[in-house]
């Protein structure tokens, strides 16, 4: 569904992704981890159209997509929830929401979405007249991410959906995610924690000074040490 | 308290018409953090509009001699059009710039179209009469009232009623509200970036042609700088209203407009010729207890 490969991003003469090859198939869960500045947020923000790449590919579904605009990207199925959620605070829920549905066609349909989105995230339901700047930092994921799904994308992308949340909370938004992913939506998701990932991931990339240096599926990840030795830096190359 | 009453009037009908410059500045710098100060020229354009160029002081009329429903048409549709071609030209391809590029390339456009108007219409002021039936005063309660303060208070009312609608209840202005919060955000959710500028834009260019005929039939004179002064409150009033902030923006005017006309009035005599001193120092009081403006977003207002 989305193959990226030696892809490279500059931030003038830094290189924040240098050669970075990533595939996620149709149905899959993949996650990214690595510390901070690893260029994680970089690789999001380059596959939905904000960043213009120096170099390499990223094609959706067979077609180039690489410097292509985000509105046009997310009309085209792909969909990014960014790190710190930004939600419109200012906006209402229900306006947040109706943001969400706009590129919708098919406005019945979106409607049933909207309730199947509101019966899976109910405290919105309770909130949906009330200013968004006033839910709690666990509501706002749940709207950011309610905002995303009623774009009804085929790859849903999401930057570090436990940032700055309760691990109850973090619990909640994770099994969310499972629950969207058991449903056949495509998710790739960035996380700096490794704690949950193994959880929900089918497979997991571990980059580190924006190089993949490790990839594996979750089950062999789970036993072993490898993803903790990848992500400290001690496994040294991906090879290795 | 008659007199008090009087000067109030005069103090709302001068505070509404600033509200409707720094609304249509607010609008502008929401989406695009663009501080916009050719809005003064979309002013001047909409009234040179009215009368035929030439080098006469007191020139023939054009738009201004349609009927008055034709002639609000005409002079909106040229100023539309006007601040259309300006972001497309001008603005559009410097929409990623930091924010003091677009403030300065907002000054070579608006020198640019001051100059555009000198060549036209030559440099000189002109006088145009236009409604001067609304500037007999009308008696409201034992105060006379002159009718286009009326007209100015009346219409600006609706302006900001139909504004407030439109952002509230249609797709496009909550699109809109969305924008000026988080443009990238908007963005990424499909929200159109030129279309919501654009829209931007005709809304500023619809506001400016109404500050176009209500300044010309309160004062009857064409000038090149005729929307400097207006823009330059305006801008005061978006900046202690809290940029980006609509309501802000409109609250913004009002109490630039009601100091304006309290120092004119109530100055001792000697003061008065420096009245637009004492108001800016109002404005940096103002700043010094709320630098961030009078209503502020709790959102982060830079695009990151």
């Amino acid at each position: 569904m989305l193959n990226i490969t030696d892809l490279t991003v500059r931030y003038g003469k830094l290189t924040a992704l240098d050669g970075v090859d990533i595939r996620v198939d149709a149905g899959e869960a993949v996650f990214v981890v690595g510390p901070n500045g690893a260029g994680k947020s970089t690789l999001l923000k380059t596959i939905a159209g904000l960043l213009r790449p120096a170099g390499g590919q990223v094609a959706f579904e067979g077609r180039a997509i690489a410097g292509g605009a985000p509105e046009a990207l997310c009309r085209g199925g792909l969909s990014l929830v960014p790190e710190g959620r930004h939600i419109f605070r200012t906006l209402t829920v229900e306006e947040n929401l109706s943001v969400g549905m706009m590129i919708r066609r098919d406005k019945a349909e979106a409607k049933a979405d909207l309730e199947q989105v509101l019966g899976l995230f109910p405290i919105l339901r309770e909130r949906f007249r009330g200013i968004a700047g006033n839910l709690s930092g666990g509501e706002q994921q749940q709207l950011a991410i309610a905002r995303a799904l009623l774009q009804r994308p085929r790859l849903l992308m999401i930057d570090e959906p436990s940032l700055g949340l309760a691990p109850l909370v973090i619990e909640g938004v994770y099994a969310s995610l499972r629950e969207l992913n058991a449903g056949g939506l495509t998710l790739l998701v960035v996380e700096q924690s490794t704690a949950r990932v193994l959880d929900l991931a089918s497979r997991v990339y571990v980059i580190r000074s924006g190089k993949v240096v490790l990839t594996d599926s979750a089950e062999a990840l789970a036993t072993g040490d490898a993803m903790e030795e990848a992500y400290f830096g001690y496994a040294g190359r991906a090879d290795a | 308290m008659r007199n008090f009453l009087q000067v109030m009037v005069d103090a709302v009908a001068l505070g509404s018409l600033l509200a409707l410059v720094a609304l249509a500045i607010g609008l502008v710098f929401g989406v695009m953090r663009l501080i916009n100060f050719a809005q003064g020229d979309y002013i001047t354009i909409g009234a040179y509009a009215l009368v035929v160029p030439t080098a006469s002081l007191t020139p023939a009329l054009l738009i201004g001699a349609l009927p008055v429903p034709l002639m609000v048409a005409g002079i909106m549709l040229v100023v539309i059009l006007l601040a259309l071609a300006t972001e497309r030209a001008a603005f559009r391809p410097l929409r990623d710039s930091d924010p003091a590029t677009l403030l300065i390339s907002s000054f070579a456009v608006s020198y640019f179209l001051q100059h555009l108007v000198m060549l036209i219409h030559t440099g000189r002021p002109k006088s145009v009469g236009i409604g001067q039936a609304l500037t007999t005063p009308i008696d409201i309660l034992g105060l006379r009232v002159p009718g286009i303060q009326v007209v100015t208070m009346a219409v600006t009312a609706a302006l900001l009623i139909a504004l407030v609608l439109f952002l509230k209840r249609t797709p496009m202005g909550i699109q809109m509200r969305a924008a000026a919060e988080n443009f990238q955000m908007a963005r990424l959710l499909g929200v159109p970036a030129n279309r919501v500028i654009a829209v931007a834009f005709v809304i500023s260019g619809v506001l400016g042609a109404v500050v176009s005929l209500l300044l010309i039939v309160q004062t009857g004179t064409l000038s090149l700088r005729m929307g400097l002064m207006p823009v330059i409150f305006a801008f005061f009033a978006t900046v202690i209203g809290g940029m980006g902030s609509l309501t802000g923006a409109a609250l913004g005017g009002f109490l630039v407009g009601v100091a304006s006309v309290l120092l004119q009035s109530f100055l001792p005599e000697g003061l008065r010729p420096f009245r637009d001193a004492f108001l800016f120092g109002l404005v940096i009081i103002i700043l010094l207890v709320r630098p961030k403006g009078l209503i502020v977003i709790g959102a982060a207002r830079e695009r990151v």
